[in-house]
């Protein structure tokens, strides 16, 4: 890219924001292994798609990396043992998600061994055929490990249908204070370029790339030691938010744009995580399922904040004993990121395949703004990545007039948060956005529940009909055979 | 002045007796509405609108002689999509959502006696003669009727519980300072 | 049970009341000068229009049964008189500044559903009220006699002129653009105007290229408020597009009518540094409020408004035509919005998403 390609070319990122990174919180710290925590709660549904199927019950014993919740179905991914030990309960547990509310989830107790699966791993990764490679990364319970949670197995064989030319891995980890991939990339870059290259293999690209954001030179290095020799192509991309977006990366690395009805597949582009990566390398190579992650544990109320390689199911609560426990009493808990991540009610929530990030926020770090009236300054459409208006949007929907807001765009929102954090009437323009899809939602699915009871209203009424069409005609048969009857007694 | 005062005069009645005629010659006719209508309605055949049956509430609903608050366990999307449909404005903030119902069958009270089942208009309900019945989270109304029958009052209405996949965020209460 | 937050859980470092102070701070160089170019009554004159607008911005907002300090504290009805003060003969009765505030605040703002949803600026609805009703009080222009200088009214004199009726027929001497279009009426075009209003002004052409000649605060320190506006673009306050935009909506044609009929038409210098046209291209037309949302739609904004503004100095009744482009503009925005919008991503300028052309895909 020359100097001037910030300024004329499609390659160029479209609004964002610069919070303040404080990434210098945990950045230097190696990854640290979290001691096994007495228990382990996993959630079956860890995932985008339907959740998991319970393949165990209480009192089976497990072998690391065991199966113990099946697929459930064609978009959906198995979960696997984090742990050898005991299965000692099933049931509902607080999922680590806003609401609180329960959801099905198995309790493992280690026993303390660690003990994997017998491996079923090929002498040479690279001599399995593109399907095989998805296969097993599908059994391996691999998902985007970014945050989004889609089974990556099903995004590999999709693209294989369309066709993909570039595999880009998204190194951007632009939200703040998460530090998780650049750990990663600076202390596994050989293992992440091998998974690179698997990935590449299954999904059939000529062109891989690698987008780092510039804000992580050790990451840079590291990733290009490791991948000297190979056709892995380190780019760096500018630090902003949200430049890890992967439309975002897309287009700052090779100028496409994918259209808005559409996925990155169709114009030849398959973006993936670089934890996802290493996940498949593990999988793929070690014959390890997907059962532990990266998670950054910051904010300015933990005592130590770091990076700890965490199992599957461990609490928050183990994760932030771990770094020392809370120094304050902390305003915010927040799963993932502060740009997109989810306040958690408590930290006696699991830790689930999605979580890059635990952190605990002190009311300085928050800001604590209380909302004015918006004077349209326009900062928010500035911000914006995806060029759309949100204060038009939520005036909308303050009026209840939903359908504007989805005419001006509202379903093309990723949901980023640029406009909340740069609206200095700190108007909660997310939150508005999120209420009114959940709306829509709930309206599409009240719309085909009220479908579906009117035909079985409709087929009752039949059925009732038909009954007494039956009946009737019966007892006409039963009339006409008596008078029949009648008539043969009768005399001649 | 006074051809000031003609002109526009002049110009005002002629704009009004324009506007007029226009009013009379490019009226819309006609009124296809009360199908449609009658899609959006639950079609419970509960009752408790009013009126006979949804096709009654549809035939009401399109003379405009019943509010588009009308049916309860249509809930606060029947409210918004019937709106839509008649262009009436409805301020759905003031909508009171009563939250989704569903029947629940109390199985220590059930006798197996099988009105309720028969009852049903959506073949919610499954159970058979002296079977503790239940009902089909999916196919029930909430319209009620079930419980007007059930002898031993074993049935009744229930707020529809929140699950991770039902729950949605709330509206912003800006008149609150965040926390 | 702790209440439930979505996030974002990290904010810019920057509130409502902290954008109007800086825009307010940006004014202070220009309004500076010319207390010290017009002396006490000037002084006053602010004074009235701040204290009055704050007043009446508190009874409003107790009449809807709000508490009034935040909404005194967001700092925009201080802005909207300060804006309307420096517009102002700095003469003025303190009436006309009394009469001004309270209906910018309340007609122009309050009325409309208070901060961000007003449809015109409500410093200008307020000054073309005030030019329609007191056309004598809103066009009479001081010589500028600098506070330490010996004819300057004194504090007691600057009450009676701002508070009492005294007159100062002594002091009076017409703006530029007033000048320029009474000579006109009267069949004198600018080869004798133009040099008999520099020759009016003590000093010469190079004190009137520095405000020291007859006109309002907004208009007399040109210079300033071009500073300051530079200033609010720096700190991102506001954005280039539409001072930009109006500047060269008045100077493109100037610059061409000048050079086509230099005799009937201004340069475009005289036109930047008159009228009230810094003040506008920088802290009126960049008012978030009544502006378009994107930076193209402000442009146009700026554009037209300057156009505008052009046409009605040199074709139109009036001397100044800055408040009435502005609020006719501001008439236009929505429809400004209406049609200039970003594109969105993955779309095209229809809001269709992007068709593929074979597998290479949108550029």
């Amino acid at each position: 890219m020359n100097p001037f390609s910030g300024l004329f070319s499609s390659f160029r990122a479209r609004g964002g924001v610069h919070p303040d990174g404080r990434k210098d919180l945990s950045a230097e710290p190696p990854i640290r292994a979290l001691p096994m925590p007495e228990r382990l709660f996993v959630p079956l549904q860890q995932h985008v798609g339907a959740a998991a199927r319970l393949s165990v019950v209480v009192g089976d014993r497990v072998l690391k990396g065991q199966l113990i919740g099946a697929s459930g179905g064609n978009i959906s991914a198995p979960v696997h043992a984090p742990s050898s030990g005991r299965v000692t309960a099933i049931g509902d547990f607080p999922s680590p998600h806003p609401s609180g509310l329960p959801a099905a989830t198995i309790t493992i107790e280690p026993d303390g061994d660690e003990r994997w699966i017998e491996p079923d791993v090929p002498d040479d990764p690279f001599s399995l055929s593109p399907e095989e490679i998805a296969n097993r990364v599908g059994a391996a319970g691999i998902v985007g490990l970014g945050g989004a949670t889609f089974p990556s197995a099903v995004k590999l064989n999709l693209s294989r249908k369309s066709g993909i030319s570039t595999l880009i891995i998204n190194g951007g980890e632009c939200e703040p204070y998460l530090t998780c991939d650049d750990r990663l990339m600076r202390e596994r870059a050989a293992g992440i370029v091998e998974g690179i290259r698997l990935i590449a293999h299954a999904a059939g690209a000529s062109e891989l790339l690698v987008g780092i954001e510039d804000n992580k030179p050790e990451a840079i290095a590291a990733m290009r030691q490791a991948a000297a020799g190979t056709d892995v192509q380190i780019r760096v991309v500018p630090a902003m938010y949200p430049m890890g977006w992967d439309k975002q990366m897309i287009q700052v690395l090779t100028g496409k744009e994918v259209p808005a009805e559409g996925r990155s597949a169709e114009i030849g582009v398959l973006v993936h995580n670089v934890a996802t990566a290493w996940a498949v390398r593990e999988a793929i190579r070690f014959g390890r399922p997907l059962v532990s992650r990266v998670v950054t544990v910051s904010g300015a109320a933990v005592v130590a904040p770091g990076n700890l390689d965490v199992p599957i199911g461990a609490l928050a609560a183990d994760l932030i004993r771990a770094c020392g426990g809370l120094a304050s009493d902390p305003r915010r808990i927040v799963l993932g990121g502060p740009m997109m991540g989810t306040q958690l009610p408590h930290l006696n929530v699991p830790m689930v395949k999605g979580a890059s990030g635990l952190l605990a926020l002190t009311g300085k770090e928050i800001g604590l703004p209380s909302p004015a009236p918006c004077i349209r300054c326009s900062s928010c459409v500035r911000a914006c990545p995806v060029g759309l208006l949100p204060l038009e949007m939520v005036a909308h929907i303050r009026a209840a007039d939903l359908s504007a807001a989805v005419g001006l765009g509202l379903k093309d929102c990723i949901g980023c948060g640029s406009c909340s954090y740069v609206c200095p009437a700190h108007i909660p323009l997310v939150h508005f956005f999120n209420y009114a899809k959940g709306e829509l939602t709930a309206l599409e699915k009240a719309k085909l529940r009220t479908d579906a009871t009117r035909k079985l209203a409709d087929t009752r009424n039949e059925r009732m009909q038909r009954i007494v069409r039956e009946r009737e005609e019966a007892a006409r048969q039963r009339a006409a055979k008596k008078a029949a009857a009648a008539k043969q007694k009768e005399p001649a | 002045m006074f051809i000031a005062i003609f002109s526009l005069t002049l110009l005002g009645g002629s704009l009004g007796v324009f506007l007029g005629y226009a009013a009379r010659r490019l009226e819309v006719e006609g009124n296809p509405l009360v199908e449609e209508i009658q899609a959006i309605l639950p079609g419970s055949q509960c009752g408790q609108c009013g009126f006979p049956g949804c096709a009654g509430a549809a035939q009401a609903l399109a003379n405009h002689e019943a509010p588009v608050t009308l049916c309860p366990p249509g809930g606060r999307e029947v409210v918004a999509l019937l709106a839509a449909k008649l262009g009436v404005e409805v301020n759905l903030a003031e909508v009171k959502d009563s939250v989704p119902h569903m029947a629940e069958v109390q199985e220590e009270l059930c006798i197996g006696c099988t009105k309720c089942y028969k009852a049903c208009p959506t073949d919610a309900i499954m159970g058979a003669a002296k079977q503790i019945h239940a009902v089909f989270r999916e196919a029930c109304t909430a319209c009620g009727k079930c419980v007007d029958v059930c002898p031993t009052e074993a049935t009744r209405l229930i707020p529809v519980p929140v699950t991770l996949q039902s729950w949605s965020w709330n509206k912003p209460d800006l008149e609150r300072a965040a926390a | 049970m702790t209440l439930l937050v979505h996030a974002p859980h990290a904010h810019v470092p920057m509130t409502v009341s902290q954008v109007m102070a800086t825009v307010m701070l940006a004014l202070a160089p220009a309004t500076l000068y010319g207390f010290w170019l017009y002396g006490w009554p000037s002084i006053f004159l602010w004074t009235v229009a701040m204290g009055t607008a704050l007043l009446a911005e508190a009874a409003a907002v107790w009449l809807q049964g709000r508490a009034a300090k935040p909404v005194l504290l967001d700092g925009s009805a201080a802005l909207t008189a300060w804006l309307l003060a420096v517009s102002l003969p700095p003469f003025a009765p303190w009436w006309i500044a009394a009469i001004g505030s309270v209906f910018a605040v309340i007609i122009a703002k309050q009325v409309f559903g208070g901060l961000g949803q007003n449809v015109f600026n409500p410093a200008m609805a307020a000054r073309v009220m005030l030019l329609i009703s007191f056309p004598v009080e809103m066009t009479m222009w001081a010589a500028p006699m600098p506070i330490t200088t010996s004819q300057a009214p004194g504090l007691l004199q600057g009450l009676a002129i701002t508070f009492g009726s005294a007159h100062w027929d002594a002091m009076t001497s017409a703006s530029l653009l007033g000048h320029v279009k009474t000579e006109f009426s009267r069949g004198v075009d600018l080869t004798a105007s133009l040099p008999a209003h520099f020759a009016a002004v003590h000093g010469g052409l190079a004190d009137a290229a520095w405000g020291k000649r007859s006109g309002s605060m907004g208009e007399t320190g040109g210079l300033l408020l071009l500073a300051g506006g530079v200033f609010l673009i720096v700190r991102k306050v506001i954005s280039w597009h539409a001072p930009v935009a109006m500047l060269l909506g008045v100077a493109a044609p100037a610059l061409l009518a000048h050079a086509i009929n230099p005799a009937h038409y201004l340069g475009v210098l005289p036109h930047l540094l008159s009228g009230g046209l810094m003040l506008a291209a920088f802290f009126i037309v960049t008012d978030p409020v009544t502006t378009p949302n994107t930076p193209a739609g402000m442009f146009v904004f700026g554009l037209l408004c300057g156009l505008l503004t052009w046409i009605i100095r040199s074709w139109g009744g009036y001397p100044e035509g800055v408040a009435f482009a502005v609020m006719f503009l501001n008439a236009l925005t929505p429809i400004i919005d209406r049609y200039i919008k970003p594109r969105i991503y993955g779309r095209d300028r229809k809001g269709q998403s992007l068709q593929l052309d074979a597998k290479e895909g949108a550029k």
